[in-house]
């Protein structure tokens, strides 16, 4: 037995196994003395033998688990690695702020039952301005300084559109009320300086309906920014302002506090503008095929990467464009971080 | 639109201080950009006296002046070339913060004089870009006074936007009206009576259009002062136009300024002796051209609308003055228009000439038709008030247009649009206060004032009302939800690009967004740069063309980071391309780019853009929208923008699905790009639409209880085989059995032939029913042989 615990490898424990259980070993020869003894001391010896043997066996198998689990530990202690070591091609992929903003717009209207239409960027001035009551040589056409396309060769004449509200058009064409729409999309406008860029985004807002009204407007506005802003109350004004396509038209502004270099949104006693919108004008609502006898609607627009800039503390618009690959990754929202309005909007 | 504090309380009796004003005059749609309050941003200057001003001892060009402060006599070293005794300035103690050149101000020592001080310019107290010296005041103002006061910048500014239909706001007695409109005090309005004709005027006017164009100026009036004396403006006048950020010039011309910013009525003032003749309002002549007040010469188009007498044309009508025929110092006679344009041609006139001005700015907004008369005879009274002289009888061609109309208007109106109930009576003392005039009850028949020819229809009267009433007070109210729990509200289309976009970001890439416009130059690398595709007025000659494909403001952007010194980029964009110049030839498509040899990494296992990783970005992105993209064909292959060899379109018809490979090295080096690039473009529109479906219950999945088992072969075949061949071959040989076939080597070299490789393919078969018999699986074996042989050539390696 002290041979066995003595055994310092899987080698020296077999010599000590066939000392003691081999053929010749030591309690096989013992075995075979049972042969030469008289019933009764086979009797007497036999039991206890066989005990010495199948101790002995056991002894030398647990020894073996021991030792091979004891070689297994030397192994492992060999195969160490570097945990520290990068793994892999670490993908840091990442989803620019605009598409995110825009999936957290479509999250939020989509539980008020706004679907999402789309419209082409290339329009028609009829579309862009005059079925949006902005007839030629309207003074609002100056505030939508527009990209023109060279004459096509049919003659026709188009231009990159200055805002979504084309799309209002479009659909209110396609389709009979009741309408609720929201249209995100890239706009245009011959502008470049610090806080413009000759592209950018919105998401106009349209409802059409045979009961719609200012206070409906008012109150669509107030849950998007709290739920937007991610805030139990905000504060909001409606101001008077014009657009040719809305009669009334009001600006947007929301309660926000400046003081300490920051903008914090629900407190304080500043404002911020943040959208337009107004009923829709009944004279647009007629060229567009719908009895502004009977229905009335209104409308409202955002800019896409403002609402971005606000949240997410993003202080210049012109590198939204740019791609400087620090900037997709400081701003931009992991491939995964998909808005919800069940979870959050954003991580 | 700026106006002064005091300006308006010309107009407007009322006790309100700035803020209040401000807040009622946004509250009611004139929204205030910024009140500008120099006496509180002032305090600190206030008016001196230069006692002396002797030569500095070391410096030509510097004086030091001893200047009583009214508190003491202080030394100042001063730059100015008007610094001399006598002067009364505006000083500023150490100490003061100088808000014109950003610093504060400290005891200096100047080429070794010390200097407790300064004698300011206009600039540095940010009233003009004037530098050339000190300021010199004109009156008789006490040492020691605050220097807004003495600069009559005692009140605040006000800077109100105006939206651009309301042309009835582009004056301080316009935002007065809307103001006493809204109850903040009484409107003031100054009596206007006709000014007594001294003799008869030697210029006529004249209306001179052909039929049809009338339009284009129905009114025009004007008279002839004589006997005058122009010099600079007093000083109260000077003052209101500075507050209004208008430079005063000389009595004449400030007063037509005075009366166009105070109540909207653009004047022109030209010097008689200038004119030649009689004075018509007529359209220009063909090859007509002018030199205009700005010393710039235009060249006018028969549809714009001119002042003229017999010789030539003297103003831009509605526009601008001729530089010719104005009026100066040295004007004694004077010849006073006043006319009525039509703001759609005034607006293309000033558009066609790049002119931006003041009465282009009220014409194309629309004044008040009735104030033509009463506005040039305010002026008259003005001139004549100043400058002495006598005025001639008025010369009137055409009449005031009919500008009355009704508009029937139900006040429950207000309620259907607003969501809020007001009594009829409210409703119609708001219209009353607004200047309308109404008839009957129940239903009104509504008439605007003459100055707002922006009111049309019932939807603007509610707005009327509702602005005045005060938006704040509309109650927000719920709308109904048509259901419980929200639809879906995305189509497709949206749907995949959202997955497109999540699925390529996981890869690894960044998603920008790029402008639509990119350099024609790139644009033609890419099958663009047409005429159809070009802007007509880009906003610079780099972003001219439409993008015909978002690969080039991926490469642009990629060459911008490596220049930056990040030389591995991935980046994809989901975005538009364009096919054309019309509405509606767009395509959505999503397409990323690999540049740069990737990072190294210690275990060599690194992806480098190549057409491979480029398949894989492509198909990911194809397979998370589209359930067909792994058994999708692919050909050899793509756009001309790729490598010719080492490229491939995804396609099920001729259209593509989606283009990948490396980049053509050509284009490459023409985007300066370091490294290898490996691009892919997928075509979101092209993909077919998923089949509608009643159910979206899925078949029974059938997993088998049998083992597979699996079976190695090496094909030698021709070069020219493709993977694909001898893949679809094996697959085919048996087609219930074979469960999948993956090519796992391919081998060229010693052991194989030249001109030919090895494919080896890895053939896993799926017993159905039974396991299959040692025979069975070699019969299998023996068929995948002969018909991979049948099909490429290829025979088994041995």
């Amino acid at each position: 037995m002290q041979q066995i615990a003595a055994a310092g490898d899987s080698r020296a424990l077999e010599d000590v196994r066939v000392g003691a259980l081999g053929k010749k070993g030591s309690i096989a020869e013992l075995l075979k003395t049972l042969g030469g003894m008289t019933p009764e001391q086979r009797k007497t010896q036999g039991p206890l033998f066989n005990g010495l043997r199948d101790r002995a066996a056991d002894a030398i198998a647990a020894r073996k688990r021991e030792l091979e689990g004891e070689a297994l530990e030397a192994r492992l202690m060999t195969e160490r690695v570097d945990v520290t070591l990068p793994a892999p091609e670490a993908a840091e992929g990442s989803v620019h702020p605009v598409s995110h903003v825009r999936d957290e717009l479509i999250a939020i209207f989509a539980d008020l039952d706004f679907k999402v239409a789309e419209g082409p960027d290339v329009e028609t001035d009829e579309y862009n301005f005059s079925k949006l009551n902005i007839p030629p040589e309207h003074p609002a056409r100056q505030m939508h300084d527009t990209f023109y396309l060279k004459p096509q060769s049919d003659s026709t004449r188009t231009l990159l559109r200055t805002h979504t509200s084309p799309v209002q058009v479009r659909t209110m064409l396609a389709q009979k009320p009741p309408i609720r729409i929201i249209a995100p999309g890239r706009t245009y406008r011959r502008d470049y300086d610090a806080t413009h860029s000759p592209m950018f985004h919105q998401v106009e807002g349209l409802v059409v309906d045979s009961e719609t009204h200012l206070g409906h407007l008012k109150w669509i506005l107030e849950e998007f920014c709290k739920a937007y802003f991610e805030l139990p109350a905000i504060g909001m004004r409606l101001r008077p302002s014009y657009f040719p396509f809305t009669e009334p038209s009001v600006e947007v502004d929301i309660q926000c506090d400046r003081s300490g270099g920051q903008i914090r949104f629900g407190e304080g006693r500043d404002w911020m503008e943040i959208a337009g919108a107004g009923m829709v004008h009944p004279r647009v609502l007629e060229m567009c095929g719908v009895d502004p006898e009977y229905y009335h609607g209104f409308a409202f627009g955002f800019g896409i990467d403002r609402l971005a800039m606000l949240k997410y503390g993003i202080p210049d618009l012109r590198p939204f464009f740019e791609s400087d690959l620090r900037w997709l990754r400081h701003y931009g929202f992991a491939a995964l971080d998909i808005a919800a309005l069940h979870e959050s909007l954003s991580q | 639109m700026k106006f002064s504090v005091s300006w308006l309380k010309e107009h407007l009796d009322t006790t309100a201080d700035a803020a209040a004003i401000a807040d009622a005059a946004t509250n009611i749609g004139l929204e205030v950009e910024s009140i500008d309050d120099k006496s509180a941003t002032l305090t600190a200057f206030t008016v001196a006296r230069v006692v002396s001003a002797e030569p500095h001892p070391n410096a030509d060009r510097l004086r030091v002046c001893r200047v009583d402060t009214g508190k003491d006599i202080v030394q100042v070293v001063c730059g100015a070339p008007n610094a001399r005794a006598g002067l009364i300035g505006i000083f500023a103690p150490p100490g003061t913060w100088i808000p014109g050149s950003g610093f504060a101000l400290k005891v200096a020592t100047i080429r070794g004089v010390e200097s407790r001080g300064m004698l300011c310019s206009e600039r540095e107290l940010q009233l003009s870009d004037e530098h050339e010296g000190i300021i010199e005041l004109g009156g008789d103002f006490a040492l020691g006074t605050p220097a807004a006061a003495a600069l009559g910048l005692g009140d605040a500014v006000i800077d109100v936007a105006i939206t651009p239909n309301r042309g009835d706001c582009t004056s301080v007695h316009g935002i007065a009206r809307d103001l006493a409109a809204a109850r903040l005090g009484a409107l003031k309005t100054r009596p206007v009576s006709a000014v007594p004709g001294k003799f008869e005027s030697p210029i006529r006017v004249s209306l001179d259009f052909p039929a049809g164009k009338e339009s284009a100026c129905p009114l025009f009036a004007g008279r002839v002062i004589r006997g005058l004396r122009n010099r600079p403006s007093p000083e109260w006048l000077q003052q209101r136009l500075k507050s209004a950020g208008l430079r005063p010039i000389s009595v004449l011309v400030d007063v037509t300024n005075y009366v166009s910013h105070g109540w909207g009525r653009p004047l022109h003032a030209f010097d008689a002796a200038k004119l030649r003749g009689h004075m018509r309002a007529r359209l220009a002549r063909e090859g007509e051209k002018i030199l205009a007040l700005d010393g710039k010469e235009y060249a006018l188009d028969p549809e714009m609308t001119v002042i003229a007498d017999d010789a030539a044309a003297r103003s831009i009508g509605g526009v601008m003055g001729g530089e010719d025929s104005g009026c100066t110092e040295s004007t004694t006679e004077m010849f006073l228009e006043s006319a009525l344009f039509d703001p759609v041609r005034t607006a293309r006139t000033g558009r066609m000439l790049g002119i931006v001005s003041d009465a282009r700015y009220r014409f194309e907004r629309g004044v008040d038709p009735e104030f033509v008369i009463p506005g040039l005879e305010l002026a008259t009274q003005l001139i004549l008030e100043i400058c002495g002289g006598e005025a001639s009888a008025l010369r009137v061609a055409g009449r005031v247009p009919e500008w009355r109309r009704h508009v029937r208007f139900d006040p429950s109106d207000v309620n259907r649009l607003g969501g809020f109930h007001l009594p009829d009576e409210e409703i119609a003392a708001i219209l009353l206060r607004l200047g309308f005039e109404l008839r009957g009850r129940g239903p009104f028949d509504a008439m605007p004032p003459s100055w707002r020819a922006d009111v049309h229809d019932k939807a603007d009267l509610v707005e009327e009302v509702v602005r005045i009433y005060g938006l704040d007070k509309v109650p927000a109210a719920a709308m109904s939800r048509p259901y419980a729990i929200a639809r879906p509200v995305t189509t497709e289309p949206q749907r995949r690009a959202s997955l497109a976009r999540r699925a390529v970001a996981a890869r690894g890439f960044a998603e920008g967004v790029h402008y639509s416009f990119i350099p024609r130059a790139h644009a033609s690398m890419f099958g663009g740069g047409d005429e159809a595709r070009q802007l007509e007025n880009p906003i610079s000659a780099d972003l001219d063309s439409l993008r015909p494909s978002l690969i080039p403001s991926l490469l642009a952007a990629a060459a911008r980071n490596q220049a930056r010194g990040l030389m591995q980029v991935r980046l994809f964009e989901l975005g538009v391309q364009f096919e054309s110049g019309h509405p509606g030839a767009q395509a959505n498509v999503a397409a990323g780019i690999r540049a740069g040899e990737p990072p190294r990494h210690w275990t060599k296992s690194v992806i480098r853009p190549d057409a491979f990783a480029a398949k894989a970005d492509a198909l990911a992105a194809l397979d998370a929208v589209w359930a067909g993209a792994r058994s999708a064909p692919v050909k050899a292959g793509a756009a001309h923008w790729y490598h010719p060899g080492r490229s491939g379109t995804i396609a099920t018809g001729p259209k593509p699905l989606a283009w990948f490979g490396e980049l053509h090295p050509s284009i490459a080096s023409g985007f300066d790009l370091k490294g290898p690039v490996s691009l892919f473009e997928v075509f979101l529109d092209a993909i077919p639409a998923s089949k509608a479906r009643s159910s979206k219950s899925r078949p029974k999945l059938e997993a088998s209880d049998l083992m597979p088992l699996t079976r190695d072969f090496a094909f030698v075949v021709g070069a020219d085989v493709t993977a694909d061949q001898v893949v679809r071959a094996a697959r085919s040989a048996e087609r219930k059995l074979i469960e999948s076939v993956e090519l796992f080597d391919v081998y060229q070299g010693s052991g194989v032939a030249e001109g030919k490789k090895s494919l080896a393919i890895a053939v896993t078969i799926q017993p159905r029913e039974r396991t299959l018999t040692e025979a069975e699986i070699e019969g299998i074996a023996q068929k995948i042989v002969s018909t991979v042989a049948k099909a490429t050539g290829g025979v088994l390696r041995s």
